[in-house]
C-alpha cells in the first residue's frame, strides 16, 4: 500500500517536471546577457530601469551582478575562463589593463559604428577608451568634479559673493576664516578607498595650475610626484586646508572619519559649520537624502573651482562609467550598441546622479536647472580630462588615496609621503 | 530577485539540479556498496588494512585536489612575476626588504601585535567569564550574552565597530559610543581607528569582543569536566577559592587553554575582515593577509603569493603544536 502510494506520487512527479521543462523551453528565448557592474541600491534600481525597454524591445535578458570588488571578481572570473559579457567599470584603468592583456573584445571593428560613435561623442571620450590604436570602452555616464557647493541663503546672509577667480576665491576663503567659522567642510573616508575625494583636489589642482600636458604626464607615469608641478599641487590643497587642517570643519580628525557622503551636511546646518564644499556633481543626491527637505538652487548650489593658473582656463576633470566587452555575443553586442544611445542614457539621468557624455543629448532630459548647469560645465569645459586616479594603474591609485589620508594627518611629511609616491610609481607602471 | 524569477532559474536548470539531487547519493552510494563488495572478495586478513582507506579515499582525494595542490601551485606561483617570468625568490626579497617600514614589515609588526595581545585579552577574559558564570545562578543567561557576537559575520561586526569609533568634534553631540563614554567624563573626543598610534588596539579590541565567547564556552566546558570531589578535598584541606583556582581548576584546564590558544593565534595570523573593514590597512594598521588580497586585487600574483606562502608559513609551526596537543587531550580521555 504504502509503496504503491509511493510510487504514484513518484510518477506525478516526474511527469510535472517534464511538463514544467517543456513549458521552459517552449517559450521564445533570445538568449541571456550578463554584466558584472558596481552599482547597487538605487544605483542598480537606475540600472536596471536603463535595462528594462532594451529587453523589451529585444527579448534579451540581462542577468546583472552587483559588487563593489569589481576589480577583483572580475580578475579572478577572468583567470577561471568564466567572465561576464559585459563589465561596467567606474574607472577605466582596470579594463584598459585587460585590453593589453588581450582579454576585451575589440569595439572599432564592426560592433560599434564608428561614423554615428564620432559625430556623437567628442575625441576625448574616444581616446579614453582607446588602447593601442584600438576602441575597447565606450563611456554611457560621465560626472564632473572641481564643483564647489555652497547654500545660496547663507552666502547672502553673510554678503558673500561667488568667486570668479583665484584670487577672489581665497580671499573669500580667509574672509570666512576671520569671521570665526571654518571655510570648508571635507570628508574623505570611504571604506577600502579612502581617500580618493582628496585626490580629487589635487588632480583638479594639477590640471588647472600646470595643464594638461603635465597633467597627461603625471598620470602616465612620466612626471614624477617630487616633481615641482605636483608638489606645488599639493601645498596649493595644503593652504585650501589650512596649517594643521584648520581651514576645515573639525580638522583633521572629522576629515579623516568621516564618510564623503556626509560631507556636505554642514553646509546646510543652522548655523552653518562650513561654507563651502567641493565634491563631483553626485553629491547633490546625497545632500537631499541627508538634510531632507532642501531643494537645488535655492539650498544648494555650486561654482566651478577657479582657474587657478588663467592660462589653463576652462580646465575640468571628469569620470564616466565604462563598459567593455569580454565575449561577443550576438546579445551582448546588442546591449552594447543600445548603451552608447542618447535614449539609454536618457533614462539614468532623469533619475538623477548622472550626466551623458553623448553630444546628442537633449539638455531638457536633465532632472532640475542645477544639473543641466553641471551638464553645461562638461561640454563648455576648454579642457576636459579624465579623473587622473582613475586611469592610473592601481596599485598607484590606491598608494595615491593613502598618501591624501597621510597629508591631511601630517602636512609637514608631504615631501616623504611624495618620495613615496615615487616608489610605487617606479614599479607600478611596469605591470 | 522576487520569487518567480527565483523559481525560473531553478526550472531552467532542471538538468542540473536532478543531477545534483538524484545522482549526488548515487555516486556516493554505489561507491560504498562497490567498495565494500571489492573489500569482502578479499582474503580475511587484507580486510581491516584495506577499509580504511576505502572509506577515506574520497576526502583525502578531495583534501590533495583542493587545499595540497593549491598551496603547491601557490608556492610556485611566488616564484614567477607578472609575465610569467620565472625570477627565483625575487617576490620573497621585495616583501621582506626595508625593515623596519618596507616591503611587509609593518604587516608583519601589526600580525605579531594581533597575535600577543588578541590571544592574551580572548584567552584572559574568555578565562574570566568562565570561572566567574560557574559561580552564579544566572550563569546560562550571562554566557548567552557574550557569546552572542559569535552569531554575527566579522564584516558586520567590524562596520558596527566603525560606528562606535566614529568622531564628532568637541562641543557636538557624540554619536559614537566610545566617545560618548568619553564624554560622560569629560574628556575630548578622539578618533581611534584614524590614529596610527591607537588605531592597531582599536581593531584588536573590537576582535577580541567578538571572540570572548568562543573561549569562554569551550573553557567553561573544561571547568565543568572537573570533577566536585576534587575540588571538594581542596576545600576540606583547607584551601582558600584563589587558591583551588591557581593549584587546581587551571592545572587542570592547561590542556585545553593551549588549544584555545593556539586556535586563537592562527585566527591572529589570518586576521583580515575587520583589519579590511575598518581601515583597509590605511593608518599603519596592515596585516599579511589584507596585504595579500591588496596585491591580489591589482594582479600582482607573484608577490600576493610570496605573501601568502609566507603567512602559511607562519601558521604551519601553531598548526603541528596544536595537533601534537589535541592529541595530547585526547590521549588523557
Amino acid at each position: 500500500m504504502r509503496s504503491s502510494g509511493f510510487k504514484s506520487l513518484l510518477t506525478v512527479s516526474v511527469i510535472a517536471l517534464l511538463v514544467t521543462v517543456a513549458c521552459g523551453t517552449g517559450s521564445s528565448d533570445k538568449g541571456t546577457v550578463h554584466v558584472l557592474a558596481v552599482w547597487a541600491g538605487s544605483e542598480e534600481d537606475s540600472f536596471k530601469a536603463v535595462l528594462a525597454p532594451f529587453t523589451q524591445k529585444t527579448g534579451i535578458k540581462v542577468s546583472y551582478e552587483s559588487t563593489r570588488d569589481v576589480d577583483a571578481l572580475l580578475q579572478t572570473r577572468i583567470a577561471a575562463g568564466n567572465p561576464p559579457e559585459i563589465a561596467g567599470l567606474p574607472s577605466p584603468s582596470t579594463l584598459s589593463k585587460l585590453a593589453s592583456q588581450g582579454h576585451l573584445v575589440q569595439l572599432d571593428n564592426g560592433i560599434i559604428d564608428m561614423t554615428k560613435f564620432s559625430a556623437q561623442y567628442s575625441p576625448g571620450w574616444i581616446q579614453q577608451g582607446t588602447v593601442n590604436g584600438k576602441l575597447y570602452e565606450v563611456f554611457s555616464w560621465a560626472a564632473v568634479k572641481g564643483l564647489i557647493w555652497y547654500d545660496p541663503k547663507n552666502f547672502t546672509a553673510k554678503g558673500y559673493q561667488v568667486p570668479t577667480n583665484w584670487d577672489e576665491f581665497i580671499s573669500l576663503q580667509n574672509k570666512i576664516k576671520g569671521s570665526g567659522t571654518t571655510p570648508w567642510c571635507v570628508a574623505v573616508e570611504s571604506q577600502a578607498a579612502s581617500g580618493w575625494p582628496g585626490s580629487d583636489w589635487v588632480k583638479e589642482i594639477v590640471l588647472s595650475q600646470s595643464g594638461p600636458t603635465v597633467y597627461d604626464n603625471w598620470w602616465q607615469g612620466k612626471v614624477r610626484w617630487t616633481d615641482p608641478a605636483i608638489k606645488q599641487a599639493w601645498e596649493t590643497w595644503g593652504t585650501i586646508l589650512g596649517p594643521g587642517d584648520s581651514n576645515v570643519y573639525g580638522g583633521k580628525n572629522y576629515i579623516l572619519s568621516t564618510n564623503f557622503g556626509n560631507g556636505g551636511d554642514g553646509l546646510f546646518a543652522n548655523p552653518p559649520k562650513c561654507y563651502m564644499h567641493n565634491q563631483a556633481s553626485f553629491i547633490t543626491d546625497n545632500f537631499v537624502k541627508n538634510t531632507p527637505g532642501i531643494a537645488p538652487g535655492t539650498d544648494f548650489n555650486f561654482f566651478p573651482l577657479p582657474d587657478v593658473n588663467p592660462a589653463y582656463a576652462g580646465a575640468h576633470v571628469g569620470s564616466g562609467d565604462a563598459f567593455s566587452l569580454l565575449k561577443d555575443t550576438p546579445q551582448a553586442r546588442q546591449l552594447m550598441q543600445y548603451l552608447v544611445t542618447p535614449e539609454a542614457q536618457a533614462i539614468w539621468v532623469k533619475r538623477g546622479g548622472k550626466l551623458s557624455p553623448n553630444k546628442n543629448f537633449d539638455l531638457a532630459n536633465y532632472p532640475d536647472d542645477i544639473t543641466r548647469q553641471v551638464a553645461k560645465v562638461m561640454t563648455g569645459a576648454k579642457i576636459f580630462d579624465f579623473d587622473a586616479g582613475d586611469i592610473m594603474p592601481t596599485p598607484m591609485r590606491d598608494a595615491y588615496w593613502s598618501a591624501v589620508l597621510a597629508f591631511i594627518t601630517d602636512q609637514s611629511k608631504l615631501n616623504t609621503i611624495l618620495s613615496g609616491l615615487d616608489q610605487v610609481q617606479s614599479t607600478a607602471y611596469k605591470a | 530577485m522576487d520569487f518567480n524569477s527565483l523559481l525560473s532559474t531553478l526550472l531552467a536548470d532542471v538538468p542540473t539540479l536532478a543531477a545534483v539531487i538524484i545522482g549526488v547519493p548515487a555516486v556516493l552510494a554505489a561507491y560504498i556498496v562497490g567498495g565494500e563488495f571489492l573489500v569482502q572478495r578479499l582474503p580475511d586478513k587484507a580486510r581491516p588494512s584495506l577499509r580504511p582507506w576505502i572509506w577515506v579515499g574520497p576526502a583525502l582525494i578531495f583534501v590533495a585536489f583542493f587545499l595540497v595542490y593549491p598551496v603547491f601551485g601557490t608556492a610556485w606561483r611566488s616564484l614567477f612575476d607578472n609575465h610569467d617570468n620565472f625570477v627565483g625568490a625575487t617576490n620573497y626579497g621585495t616583501e621582506l626588504a626595508g625593515f623596519p617600514s618596507g616591503g611587509a614589515w609593518i604587516a608583519i609588526r601589526n600580525n605579531l601585535y594581533w597575535l600577543v595581545l588578541f590571544t592574551l585579552l580572548v584567552l584572559i577574559f574568555g578565562l574570566m567569564f568562565a570561572v566567574l558564570t560557574d559561580r552564579v545562578p544566572y550563569e546560562s543567561q550571562v554566557k548567552s550574552l557574550i557569546f552572542m557576537p559569535m552569531a554575527i559575520s566579522f564584516v558586520a561586526l567590524a562596520t558596527i565597530w566603525k560606528f562606535m569609533y566614529s568622531y564628532q568634534p568637541p562641543g557636538e553631540p557624540q554619536t559614537g559610543t566610545v566617545n560618548a563614554f568619553l564624554a560622560l567624563f569629560h574628556q575630548d573626543p578622539r578618533i581611534w581607528i584614524q590614529d596610527a598610534n591607537v588605531a592597531n588596539f582599536a581593531l584588536i579590541a573590537a576582535a577580541v569582543w567578538g571572540f570572548v565567547g568562543f573561549a569562554m564556552v569551550i573553557l567553561s566546558a573544561a571547568l565543568k569536566g572537573i570533577p566536585g570531589d576534587l575540588l571538594e578535598a581542596a576545600r576540606v584541606d583547607g584551601a582558600g577559592e584563589l587558591t583551588i583556582f591557581r593549584r587546581v581548576i587551571f592545572p587542570l584546564m592547561m590542556p585545553t587553554i593551549v588549544v584555545v590558544g593556539t586556535t586563537l593565534v592562527i585566527f591572529a595570523l589570518k586576521a583580515f575582515d575587520i583589519v579590511y573593514v575598518m581601515t583597509n590597512g590605511n593608518y599603519d594598521t596592515d596585516v599579511l593577509a589584507n596585504r595579500m588580497y591588496k596585491l591580489l586585487n591589482v594582479g600582482d600574483t607573484g608577490l600576493a603569493s610570496a605573501v601568502a606562502i609566507i603567512l602559511v608559513a607562519a601558521v604551519i609551526p601553531v598548526l603541528i603544536f596544536n595537533l601534537r596537543q589535541f592529541r595530547a587531550v585526547e590521549a588523557r580521555r
